[in-house]
């Protein structure tokens, strides 16, 4: 028994499995999708709003998504309420220092503002019928307030689940503060890259697009440098990646996901067409293991 | 308002009977492993393995013996929940389920869990698992409802041989810390008692007297509360969101002017 690393190494795991790994991505895509979106809203030209439109389609039904997972996860599903209402007392429940309670409710709100931003984009695009829904689209200050608030939920929403892993006893988890910030970047990665998939699905060539593929790379390679941190951080703790997980970190998450599609990104003449759609598919991937890596190899020590 | 109460273990009393095992599972109700079908894990008389949903008393068997086995010694603990003082679980616990009862024990009630299963990654000593029958999280509550009937709870009740003792905090670990002196005198030096101080989570409500180094005992040497990561790793996040944030503003904004300009030129 000598020689263990550290003292989160005498803890058990939860078995968070699949639905959380799931939930991990689909949350990422959400808060990720919907904060992008924002930014082109607010910061971004006019003839971009079909991209922003496009986040918002992605983000809200990645919130429902996200939800169903997590009660889904329980092992007690019908009491998913509990989070938010304490169900001896029927006051609110919340505990600002237990990400899973802050999360909770920033679920709820975040799921609120990307079902507004939602529907305003259904009006924009003449598939609902509701005149009052126009206040909510750009330029309006009301629809800049709106993606101002709930872009920065959507980055909450896109990172808690890392500060949330932090705030355990578990090995590798409790053992690093950058989980938390790896899976923002890693969010913004995986959203930029699902929106060049469909834009380039309705072969859109708006000059946001072209902005979309420079920030999906700059956000790789800033990735690629959180997640060497994170190793480093690590410190001695670093040897429970000397296992199959550890490979599956570096050719999955490291070399497909992030090295091959940097290239692609800097070299756009080697795959001609399909040069961008498959650097983002590779993103893709590569951020699904990322997140399967970290919920499963910190389980299995 | 009664004083704290809680567990003194002298593991050099224990001698590895796992009545208190018995105990608990017969006054808590606890089912069986696997159907009540009996399977050998192959590590020494340890056939309850770990503390879990359905096992909260855990008998340690741990043997120090030589290759030749001439030489050697048995360690025996009977590990519980250490009813911590900053308790870890109820810390994270995101639905009120967990809570400090007027003993100073840690309680989860089962009503109110609905199995997210936070608290299980964040006890550093791996106490609390999912009870499959009530699909909650559950653990040793200190035999709470004896304790409000003015009884001692059924495991410390049972123990033939005062391995396990239980009463206040404040007179078991005068208790504790003699035996140590005493042990000390007759030559065991390496007598110490683990989690009496306040040090260790602010104070372990079970806590333990041991002869060898904690992690032998499969105890974690420095336990440390979840939130420790809580700011940093909160700052840390504020600056991937700062990052990208530029990143996306510096590419997304309209240079319309700038770049009409620089056409112009």
């Amino acid at each position: 028994m000598n020689g263990i690393p550290s003292s989160t190494f005498f803890s058990a795991p939860p078995d968070w499995g699949w639905l959380i790994v799931l939930y991990f991505f689909f949350g990422g895509l959400a808060g990720g999708c919907y904060f992008l979106a924002s930014l082109i809203d607010l910061v971004g030209r006019p003839e971009d709003r079909p991209l922003a439109r496009l986040g918002y389609y992605i983000a809200f039904p990645c919130v429902i998504v996200s939800a169903l997972l997590l009660i889904l996860d329980l092992t007690r599903p019908l009491r998913f309420w509990h989070m938010l209402i304490e169900s001896n007392t029927f006051q609110p429940m919340f505990k600002f220092w237990s990400p899973m309670s802050v999360g909770a409710w920033a679920l709820l709100i975040f799921g609120i503002f990307a079902f507004i931003c939602f529907l305003a984009a259904l009006v924009e695009d003449n598939q609902l019928a509701w005149p009052a829904g126009r206040k909510f689209c750009p330029p309006g200050t009301l629809s800049k307030v709106i993606a101002m608030v709930g872009g920065l939920f959507g980055f909450y929403v896109a990172g808690y689940t890392g500060v949330l892993l932090a705030v355990t006893n578990r090995p590798i988890w409790s053992d690093t503060p950058l989980l938390g910030m790896l899976f923002i970047v890693s969010a913004a990665s995986i959203s930029a890259a699902s929106m060049i998939l469909f834009a380039r699905r309705y072969r859109w060539t708006m000059p946001g697009l072209a902005a979309l593929h420079r920030v999906d790379a700059w956000v790789i390679a800033l990735e690629f440098v959180v997640l060497i941190a994170v190793m480093i951080s690590l410190g001695p703790v670093f040897r429970a990646w000397f296992s199959a997980w550890g490979l599956l970190l570096f050719f999955g998450v490291i070399v497909i996901g992030m090295l091959i599609p940097l290239a692609l990104y800097w070299r756009r003449q080697w795959l001609g067409d399909r040069n961008v759609i498959t650097a983002a598919a590779l993103v893709l991937i590569g951020g699904f293991i990322l997140r399967l890596v970290i919920v499963f190899s910190a389980q299995g020590v | 308002m009664p004083e704290p109460m809680g567990f003194y273990t002298d593991t050099t009393v224990c001698i590895g009977c796992k009545a208190c095992e018995v105990a608990c599972k017969e006054w808590n109700q606890l089912p069986s492993t696997n159907g009540g079908v009996n399977t050998l894990s192959g590590d020494s008389y340890d056939n309850t393995r770990r503390l879990d949903g359905i096992h909260w008393r855990h008998v340690k068997f741990i043997e120090q013996f030589t290759d030749d086995r001439k030489d050697g010694r048995w360690l025996l603990m009977s590990d519980v929940c250490k009813h911590c003082v900053q308790a870890p679980c109820l810390e994270v616990c995101p639905t009120g389920a967990i809570v400090r009862t007027e003993f100073d024990t840690v309680v989860i009630q089962s009503d109110a869990c609905n199995g997210c299963r936070d608290c299980i990654s964040a006890c550093p000593f791996g106490v609390i698992e999912i009870n499959p029958v009530s699909g909650t999280a559950q653990k040793c509550t200190l035999c709470y409802d004896r304790m409000q009937g003015g009884f001692e709870p059924a495991c410390s009740k049972a123990c033939p041989t005062n391995s396990i003792q239980f009463g206040t905090i404040s007179e078991l670990k005068g208790r504790a810390q003699k035996r140590v002196e005493q042990l000390h005198q007759v030559g065991e030096k390496r007598a110490y008692l683990y989690g009496a101080d306040e040090k260790m989570l602010g104070g372990l409500n079970s806590f333990y007297l041991l002869v060898d180094k904690p992690e032998v005992y499969g105890l974690p040497p420095d336990p440390k509360m979840p939130t420790r990561n809580l700011t940093s790793g909160t700052m840390f996040s504020f600056l991937g969101a700062l990052l990208v944030g530029l990143i996306g503003i510096f590419n997304f904004r309209n240079r319309g002017a700038a770049e009409r300009e620089e056409a112009r030129l």
